[in-house]
């Protein structure tokens, strides 16, 4: 059984290549019984899509939208 | 929510659009982002303004319609991030000749994670995250996260940033900052590990108490 210190390094190295068998059951036989790395297997995820939109500028665009003067408004659907 | 209705983008769209990158106020607000986010990732502010000048040079000259603004500064940050992967590419060599040996002195920060067998310690333990989509349209969040990654070091923050902003392959990435794979997958690892505590600690479960229970 691998330990959550192997695991999450495999579960980091699966965002930049595709694992091979035996290590996707090893992760997966360790998932069923580890919550911990559970979570941080979903947070890799979450954290490849916070980066993403982080590189689209997603930054200024929360919270209120961008600052409209009238012109040049996003086309929001209400 | 992020949408754009490509549908309305009339004939009047593109001068809305290149109006938008006319308006000053506007062009310098994109314009300091994409230099905060150019020079997060070259550390260094004076090859940051020469990308994003060409960036903003090839976005007035290819001027298109978009949908809106945010569309706009999604193709603008597009062109950034080519320019950024190019310089990036190019500065092989000199950059990081000390990278290995301090791989290896990051190793012994995984103890402060790990118990001897390997196990999370307890009040280590990753928790589960309330709502991370949400998170991406928050101001303060935002705030949170550009935090988190200054407190990564340097090298660890630069690596992530080549391969998660500028979406570099892992072997152009190790040609760029010369280091073997493992030598990577070791710093990229590191680099999650610790963001993912930060983003935790300081959002997706500020005030809960991890302690003991699940
Ligand atoms: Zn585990």
């Amino acid at each position: 059984m691998k330990s959550c210190r192997e695991v999450t390094r495999l579960l980091s190295e699966a965002q930049e290549r595709q694992l091979d068998g035996g290590e996707r059951l090893a992760l997966r036989l360790h998932l069923m019984i580890c919550g911990a790395c559970r979570n941080f297997s979903h947070q890799m995820t979450s954290l490849r899509h916070i980066a993403r939109a982080y590189a689209r500028g997603a930054k200024d665009e929360g919270a209120g939208g961008p600052p409209g003067k009238g012109r040049g408004k996003d086309t929001d659907r209400q | 929510m992020n949408e754009q209705t490509a549908d309305d983008a009339s004939s009047g769209a593109q001068s809305r659009d290149l109006e938008s990158l006319a308006d000053p106020v506007y062009l310098e607000e994109l314009r300091h982002q994409m230099q905060r986010f150019a020079t997060l990732q070259l550390g260094d502010p004076h090859l940051a303004e020469d990308a994003v000048q060409e960036a903003l040079v090839g976005a007035l000259k290819n001027a298109r319609s978009f949908g809106g603004r945010s569309a706009l500064k999604t193709w603008v940050f597009a062109i950034l991030k080519n320019k950024i992967a190019d310089v990036l590419r190019q500065r092989s060599r000199y950059v990081e000749a000390d990278s290995l040996l301090r791989a290896d002195a990051e190793e012994s920060d995984l103890d402060e994670l790990f118990n001897k067998r390997g196990h999370w310690r307890a009040e280590e333990r990753p928790a589960k995250w309330a709502d991370p989509e949400a998170a991406v349209d928050d101001r303060e969040f935002w705030r949170i996260f550009e935090a988190c990654l200054d407190h990564l070091p340097g090298r660890q923050a630069r690596v992530f940033m080549m391969r998660e902003f500028i979406e570099l392959e892992s072997h152009e990435i190790c040609a760029a900052v010369e280091i073997t794979v493992s030598n990577l997958n070791v710093t990229l690892h590191r680099a999650r590990l610790r963001l993912r505590e930060c983003l935790e600690n300081n959002w997706f479960a500020r005030g809960q108490d991890r302690g003991g229970e699940a």
